[in-house]
């Protein structure tokens, strides 16, 4: 697989739902936020919301502190930015194939003569 | 080497010292290829069949290699198709989603202009997720770059 060093894939289906969308646009404060200020205005149940930051926290997009008994969460930006540095990736691990093939025809070629 | 990358493609073009029969050779037989790939193919290319092994990439032993080879023009054209799902098994795919892996050879001065493109990630519903959380989220990466820095500092 030409993108073998990352793998996106739980992030990427962590991110494609639009009610975590929302949850990470509003994390990406950097701030900690608690269930209540996240699920302000979403048609959602407290639990409902709280089953949504699970997957993120799940995915390593979100991470999730106790503070007294309030659960609080807080966006980790890095899982996203290695997510969108897929295509990039799989792009460097060509380069890094085409360097191996390059050097595999030329050299035998330099052999032969 | 150059590079083109979009949403949807990888295109390489690399020129090579060496005749084309040599890379044609060097790309298309299938433990040449592993080679310089670093995988572990356990049967040849042949048009209309699928060709499996496994990657030898250090720390990436476990993933599996699984290509159907589409198109075989004597040293002119090398296509392989792979499922996505090799890369997100855990989504649903529709029975054409195929990542296109293209090999072009042309003979040069010097020896092969080589052109690799690999298409079709727009196939991959996290690439329109991307696009989704791009266009939803105004300012994401000055955002993203800022949360770095408080998430690090």
């Amino acid at each position: 697989m030409s993108a073998g060093s990352v793998n996106p894939a739980p992030v990427f289906s962590a991110l494609g739902d639009p009610i975590r969308l929302e949850l990470v646009s509003r994390l990406s404060d950097g701030r900690e936020h608690s269930i209540k200020q996240l699920a302000d205005g979403l048609q959602l149940t407290r639990q409902g919301v709280t089953k949504h930051l699970n997957v993120l926290n799940e995915a390593g997009i979100v991470s999730r502190e106790f503070v007294g008994r309030e659960c609080r969460f807080t966006l980790l930006p890095e899982s996203i930015n290695s997510a969108q540095d897929y295509l990039a990736c799989a792009s460097a691990q060509w380069d890094d194939a085409i360097a191996r093939l390059k050097l595999k025809v030329e050299d035998q070629i330099k052999g032969s003569e | 080497m150059t590079t083109a990358e979009s949403q949807d493609k990888i295109v390489k073009v690399v020129e090579l010292k060496a005749p084309v029969a040599r890379v044609w050779q060097a790309i298309t037989n299938h433990e040449e290829f592993g080679e310089w790939f670093m995988v572990r193919l356990d049967n040849p290319f042949e048009v209309g069949k699928v060709t499996t092994g496994n990657i030898t990439y250090p720390g990436h032993e476990d993933m599996e290699w699984v290509s159907t080879t589409e198109r075989l023009e004597h040293e002119k054209l090398f296509v392989f198709s792979w499922p996505p799902s090799a890369v997100d098994p855990d989504t649903e795919y529709g029975e054409d989603a195929k990542v296109m892996v293209e090999f072009k050879f042309e003979p040069t001065e010097l020896g092969t202009r080589l052109t690799i493109t690999e298409s079709g990630f727009s196939q991959f519903p996290e690439s329109k997720r991307l696009e989704v959380l791009r266009s939803n989220t105004e300012g994401w990466n000055i955002q993203a770059e800022n949360i770095s820095i408080y998430v690090s500092g």
